[in-house]
């Protein structure tokens, strides 16, 4: 210990001996400098134009469809939820499914609401299930990897549609069936990627199942969906 | 060697003291020559679960797991893995008398993803191949448009979901019920109930699809065989239940319940497998209506 005191002597030798005369006086002012408000309007998204805001909301989603269309394990799905593009996708496909079939208002096809409840209580009923059966994801990750994975049904939709407007033969009909099926094993397949690892392993077609069938369901209304002639 | 035989006696004297602390407690006899013990063991079972039903509730493995307005008191009704979910579908199509599907297969775990997502199933199975049947027997007529008739998911949906849930809520709560004047007769819990129930329609799914086939015989035919085969399954799970009541309750109810389920069926082919009154009869029928019309017109103006 007397080593130690010797090397710091000549470093803190007159320490204490420094005591502070009460002539000196101790004032100042302690503000925040005004450098620091600039770092604020980093966060503060108040002051900028509409256009930004709106924007960088669609690049999210646009990311996100991306994400869908292209599964790999990334998780920027899950990470960053938001439920604009379910509802986007949603209300897009309610709309395209109306029209159909108008003669007779009991044989028609789905009502808007009727889509509108499917996806969507459908979808809260999946998610209730993967975490009753013990999955790990949250609520909204879940709502929000079921709904972005109806964009190639949507894509489906839209090509149908055309389909349908050159010409409502048989021809028209099987290329329907294979965009449909092709559309429908593909948002099964991009939410499992996503969903499945949440899962305890001896529970996983517990889980998937109920996707196969919501999105069967979903993929039967579109191939089902005929013009009033 | 002298630490080995102080553990062999400590482990008899345990054995001795729970023994007598518990007399009532089920033994399991050694010897399988003399059918006797085993008559005892099923007596023993019985009185405890009449007598003593905290423990038994304990032994069937039911523990109640927080309130209602818990989650976890929820995620117990959905502690299956997928092998078990797969026996049970597997033991749903094809009972055998001497297996009761309650004790089993379900073996105080019953659950609720079961039921809820084979009704679900049969819901859109029945929509969809009811409104396939129909398109398939329109195919001839000329004026055939594909109609959707989405409005039928709506009524298959309320349909299955009332049978599944409501009938076995009046089936519990009639054998709760002669529990309460009998009390030599046990019951099931609500919740094993809705799950045979469940698991009962799950071969109304195959049969739904087969009913695309337009033979009538045939779709007759399957109705009396899944019929059958559920009807039977419910009758193996309940017989030994109402077997204790009078004859004349014992046979009413096992009867009624073979009953409403038969009328699930009959009702659903009816219903959603209708052969469409094809209008082509209609425009023949009506010019020589018309023209009977124009006729009698003309003659009585001329008359007057």
């Amino acid at each position: 210990m007397a080593e130690v005191d010797d090397s710091n002597k000549p470093l803190f030798a007159g320490l204490s001996d420094v005591s502070i005369s009460e002539d000196i006086p101790v004032e100042g002012e302690i503000t925040v400098p005004v450098g620091s408000s600039s770092q604020d309007d980093v966060y503060s998204t108040l002051d900028e134009p509409v256009k930004e805001t709106i924007l960088r909301d669609l690049k999210a989603v646009g990311k996100k469809f991306v994400h869908v269309m292209y599964p790999r394990k990334s998780s920027a799905l899950l990470r960053d939820w938001d439920l604009w593009g379910p509802l986007l996708l949603c209300v897009t496909l309610a709309l395209m499914l109306q029209g159909g079939s108008a003669d007779s208002k009991d044989d028609g096809g789905p009502q808007f609401a009727e889509v509108f409840v499917i996806i969507w209580f459908g979808s809260v009923v999946i998610t209730l299930n993967s975490k009753l059966l013990g999955g790990t994801i949250s609520f909204f990750q879940s709502l929000c990897v079921l709904g972005y994975c109806i964009l190639p049904l949507t894509v489906a939709m839209i090509v149908c549609r055309l389909v349908l407007l050159v010409g409502s033969g048989t021809v028209g009909f099987i290329v329907r069936l294979i965009m449909v099926v092709a559309s429908f094993s593909w948002s099964t397949f991009a939410s499992t990627a996503f969903l499945a690892d949440s899962q305890p392993p001896n529970r996983k077609a517990l889980v998937v199942y109920p996707i196969f069938l919501f999105y069967f369901v979903i993929g039967w209304m579109i191939l089902t969906f005929s013009p009033s002639s | 060697m002298a630490s080995f035989d102080d553990l062999k006696f400590q482990e008899f004297e345990v054995a001795a003291d729970l023994l007598s602390a518990n007399p009532n407690a089920s033994t399991v006899s050694a010897s399988s020559n003399n059918p006797a013990p085993v008559q005892d063991f099923k007596l023993d079972l019985s009185e405890e679960e009449t007598g003593q039903e905290e423990n038994s509730e304990l032994l069937k493995g039911e523990k109640q797991v927080g309130g209602f307005w818990t989650f976890e008191y929820y995620q117990s009704f959905f502690n299956v893995d997928t092998m078990q979910v797969l026996d049970r579908i597997r033991g749903s199509v094809m009972p055998l008398p001497g297996r009761n599907f309650i004790k089993h297969h379900i073996r105080g775990n019953p659950d609720l993803y079961g039921p809820f997502w084979i009704c679900a199933t049969l819901v859109f199975s029945m929509a969809i191949s009811g409104n396939l049947s129909t398109f398939l027997s329109n195919l001839g007529q000329s004026q055939n448009q594909y109609r959707p008739q989405f409005h039928r998911v709506t009524i298959a949906a309320v349909a299955v979901f009332v049978y599944a849930w409501l009938v076995p809520l009046c089936v519990w709560g009639f054998l709760t019920w002669r529990k309460g004047t009998e009390p030599q007769i046990s019951s099931y819990s609500f919740l094993e109930t809705v799950c045979v129930y469940g698991y009962s329609l799950f071969i109304y799914v195959p049969t739904s699809v087969l009913w695309m086939i337009p033979l009538n015989w045939l779709q007759w035919l399957l109705i009396v065989v899944a019929t059958a085969i559920s009807g039977s399954l419910l009758v193996v799970t309940f017989w030994p239940i109402v077997r204790d009541d009078t004859k004349l309750t014992a046979f009413a109810t096992v009867i009624a319940i073979v009953l409403l389920h038969g009328l699930l069926a009959v009702g659903c082919k009816i219903y959603f497998f209708q052969t469409v009154v094809t209008p082509a009869p209609s425009p023949s029928t009506a010019p020589p209506l018309t023209q009977n019309h124009m006729t009698l017109l003309t003659s009585l103006t001329k008359g007057h």
